[in-house]
C-alpha cells in the first residue's frame, strides 16, 4: 500500500480519528491505538492550552499519533486565526485542521471564512486542513489558496449518514492536487471503504468507532475497511459494465482501420 | 418582530386541550418520524405516551450518543447575590422573604474561588436575584474579568438585561445566558410575579431575542415545573426554540426542566404534581424533537433519579451545588433552594465514570471567542 504524504509527513495509515464522545479518555487512546491511526483531531476547546496538566493530551501522547488541533467553536475567519496562532504555541505544532462552522446546530463548514482563514494561516506557514463542504471549486481555490490537504464532507457531522455527497467527492478527487481526506458523516467501514475506493487518500471518523458499542473492535474494523478500500483502489477496479456485446454492431459501418 | 408575536398566536387552553386528545396512534406515528415536527411533539408530550415510554427512552438515549458521546459536561453555579426586587411567590429569595441579604465582593469572590478549584470544575454558572443596583452589568462585566483566568467557561443565570448590556458582556467573554420564562402563559403569569422588573412578561419574553442579536454563544430556555400544567409549558418551549433557531442560528440553545422543591418562606407549593415518570417523559421527547439541543440537569433532582436519567438524553450536570452568595466558603444561611443531590463533584464524576460516560470539565476555549486583526 502506498503511503500517504500530507505536507511533507508520511503516514503508514489512511484512516485519520478523532478524540471526541468516548467514554474515558482511555478507552480514547486504547481505540486510537487499535485503530492503528497516525493523525488524531482535538478540539482547542476541550484541553488545556496553559501548560497545565490535561488528561485527554497526556492520553494522546500515549498513542504516539501527530496531533491535528481543531479550531471547533469559532465563527469566522479571525477566530479561528487567532486560535490556530494560540494553539502553535501551547501545542508546539503548526498543524491545524479549520473547522469554521457558525451553524450551531449542524456544525456545517463557512466556505468564505475557511477560505480567508486558509489563505492568511498558510502564509503564516501552517499546514492548514480545511474541513469544508464537498464542493469541488471551493476546493480548487483552497488548494491555490496553500491548504495541505482538502477535507470534504461526506454527510454532517455526527450523523453517520455515509458519502451522500458522493459524485462531488468524485470531482474533488479526480481533480485535486492535495490529499483528499473524507471528513464527516461516515457511519460504517463499508462506507469508509467505499470512500477509499472512489480514491480518497483518506478518511476521518470519530462518531462511527467512538459512539459504537464496542469501540476498540469498531476501530479494527474501520482499519481493515480503509486498508481494503486503498488496496482496492491501487490494485484497479475492474470494471461495473457487464461486457455483453450487442447482436447488432454500431460501429460495423465504419471501414476497417 | 419578535417571539412575543409569534406566541400571541396561539391560544393556551388550546395548545393544552389539543397535547390531551394526542391518541396512541398519533405517538407512534411520531416516533416513527426522524424529524417530528410540532404536531408530533404534541403527541409524544400527550397522557398517550406514558405507556411508550420506554420505546422513547431507547431513541432518545441512542440520539443522545449519536450526538454527543458518552461524555457529559459538568458546571457549578456561583451565586454572588441574593438581593432581588422581586416578589416571585415560590422564590426563596422573593423580596418579601425576611432573609440576609448579600452580594459577594471581589475578596469574597476570590474565596468562594479558592474553595472551588480544589474541584476539576473549569464552568462557573453566576448566579443572581435582580437587584440592577446591587448586582447590575458593570458588577457582572467586572466579576467575569476577575473570573477569567481561573474558567475557561462563564455563563449567566441573572436578570434579563438590554442587549447592549449582552453585547457589552460578549466582549468581557460571557459565553452563556440562561433566563427562564417561568410560564408561557400569559394570563397566569403576574399571580406567580407580581411585582418587580420580572412582572413584565413580555420584557422577559423577548430575551432571548435579544441574546441572539448581541450573538451569546449560548442560550438556555426553560419553564419552571411546577406552575403550569408542563406539558403545554414543554409545547410553548420547543415553539420558542424553533422560532429562535430561525432566527439566531449561530447560537446554540440549552433546555432546563427545574421542578419546585420546598423551601424556607411564603410556603408555596407546586400547583401542578409532577412525578419522575412526566419528568423523565419531558426529557425524552424534548430529545426527539430536537436531536441537538443541550439538556441540563441540576441538584434539585435526588441522585437515585439523577443517575438513572442522566444516559436518557441529559447532555450537562451541575455537581457539589450550593445555591446561596458565599456558601462554598462556608455561608449556609442564605441558600434560595435545598438541593437534593448533595453527592461531592468528584462522587458525581465517579458515578457517570461507573456508567461509562468521560466527565468533561472543560468544554470551552476562551481563545476562540477573541478576535484576532489580521
Amino acid at each position: 500500500m502506498e503511503k500517504l504524504t500530507v505536507a511533507g509527513t508520511s503516514f503508514e495509515s489512511r484512516l485519520f480519528t478523532g478524540t471526541g464522545k468516548f467514554s474515558s479518555n482511555l478507552q480514547m487512546a486504547e481505540t486510537i491505538a487499535a485503530s492503528g491511526s497516525q493523525l488524531v483531531t482535538v478540539a482547542l476547546k476541550r484541553v488545556e492550552l496553559d501548560g497545565r496538566q490535561d488528561d485527554l493530551l497526556a492520553q494522546i501522547g500515549n498513542t504516539g499519533a501527530r496531533l491535528l488541533p481543531n479550531t471547533s467553536g469559532v465563527r469566522t475567519a479571525e477566530e479561528a486565526i487567532f486560535a490556530a496562532r494560540l494553539a502553535r504555541e501551547a501545542l508546539q505544532t503548526s498543524w491545524i485542521k479549520l473547522e469554521i462552522h457558525p451553524d450551531a446546530r449542524y456544525l456545517l463548514p463557512d466556505a468564505a471564512e475557511t477560505l480567508k482563514a486558509t489563505e492568511v494561516l498558510a502564509r503564516e506557514g501552517f499546514v492548514v486542513l480545511p474541513y469544508i463542504h464537498a464542493d469541488p471549486v471551493l476546493c480548487k481555490r483552497l488548494e491555490e489558496a496553500g491548504a495541505a490537504a482538502v477535507m470534504p464532507l461526506g454527510a454532517p457531522i455526527g450523523s453517520n449518514g455515509g458519502l451522500q455527497t458522493r459524485d462531488f467527492l468524485r470531482i474533488i478527487i479526480e481533480q485535486s492536487n492535495v490529499p483528499v481526506v473524507v471528513d464527516a458523516g461516515i457511519g460504517a467501514p463499508s462506507q469508509a471503504a467505499e470512500a477509499m475506493e472512489m480514491g480518497a487518500d483518506a478518511v476521518l471518523v470519530n462518531t462511527a468507532i467512538a459512539a459504537a458499542a464496542r469501540p476498540l473492535q469498531m476501530a479494527l474494523a474501520f482499519k481493515l475497511a480503509v486498508e481494503a478500500g486503498r488496496l482496492a483502489y491501487e490494485g484497479g477496479l475492474a470494471s461495473r459494465h457487464s461486457g455483453a456485446s450487442a447482436t447488432s454492431p454500431l460501429t460495423a459501418f465504419l471501414s476497417p482501420v | 418582530m419578535s417571539f412575543y408575536k409569534e406566541l400571541r398566536r396561539y391560544n393556551w387552553e388550546e395548545v393544552r386541550r389539543s397535547i390531551y386528545r394526542k391518541t396512541p396512534a398519533e405517538v407512534e406515528r411520531a416516533l416513527g418520524k426522524d424529524w417530528p415536527d410540532l404536531e408530533d411533539f404534541k403527541a409524544l408530550l400527550a397522557p398517550a405516551a406514558d405507556a411508550f415510554l420506554e420505546p422513547m427512552a431507547q431513541q432518545s438515549a441512542a440520539l443522545t450518543r449519536r450526538r454527543f458521546g458518552r461524555t457529559m459536561q459538568l458546571y457549578l453555579p456561583l451565586y454572588l447575590s441574593n438581593f432581588c426586587e422581586n416578589r416571585c411567590v415560590y422564590c426563596g429569595f422573593s423580596g418579601s422573604n425576611p432573609i440576609r441579604r448579600k452580594v459577594l465582593n471581589e475578596e469574597e469572590i476570590l474565596a468562594e474561588v479558592r474553595t472551588i478549584k480544589q474541584e476539576p470544575f473549569r464552568h462557573l454558572l453566576l448566579v443572581t436575584g435582580e437587584a440592577p443596583q446591587k448586582a447590575g452589568t458593570a458588577y457582572l462585566e467586572q466579576v467575569l474579568r476577575l473570573l477569567q483566568p481561573a474558567f475557561s467557561q462563564l455563563s449567566l443565570e441573572v436578570q434579563p438585561l438590554d442587549t447592549s448590556d449582552y453585547a457589552r458582556l460578549a466582549e468581557a467573554r460571557l459565553h452563556a445566558v440562561y433566563v427562564y420564562q417561568e410560564t408561557y402563559n400569559e394570563a397566569t403569569y403576574p399571580q406567580y410575579h407580581p411585582f418587580g422588573r420580572k412582572a413584565n412578561f413580555r420584557y422577559r419574553l423577548e430575551t432571548p431575542d435579544r441574546l441572539g442579536a448581541a450573538g451569546i454563544r449560548k442560550v438556555g430556555l426553560g419553564t419552571l415545573i411546577g406552575l403550569e400544567d408542563w406539558r403545554t409549558e414543554a409545547w410553548f418551549t420547543a415553539l420558542h426554540l424553533q422560532y429562535l433557531r430561525r432566527r439566531y442560528w449561530q447560537s446554540r440553545y440549552s433546555l432546563s426542566f427545574p421542578r419546585l422543591r420546598p423551601f424556607a418562606g411564603e410556603g408555596f407549593q407546586p400547583r401542578v404534581l409532577t412525578n419522575e415518570r412526566d419528568l423523565t417523559q419531558l426529557i425524552c421527547a424534548y430529545r426527539l424533537f430536537d436531536a441537538d439541543v443541550e439538556l441540563s440537569l441540576s441538584t434539585r433532582e435526588r441522585p437515585a433519579y439523577r443517575d438513572g436519567v442522566v444516559p436518557l438524553g441529559i447532555t450537562a450536570l451541575s455537581a457539589g451545588s450550593k445555591t446561596g452568595p458565599g456558601a462554598y466558603s462556608g455561608n449556609h444561611e442564605l441558600e434560595q433552594f435545598a438541593v437534593n443531590d448533595e453527592r461531592s463533584p468528584r462522587e458525581v464524576a465517579e458515578m457517570l465514570r461507573r456508567q461509562g460516560f468521560e466527565p468533561v470539565w472543560k468544554d470551552w476555549e476562551p481563545c476562540l471567542q477573541q478576535a484576532a486583526t489580521i
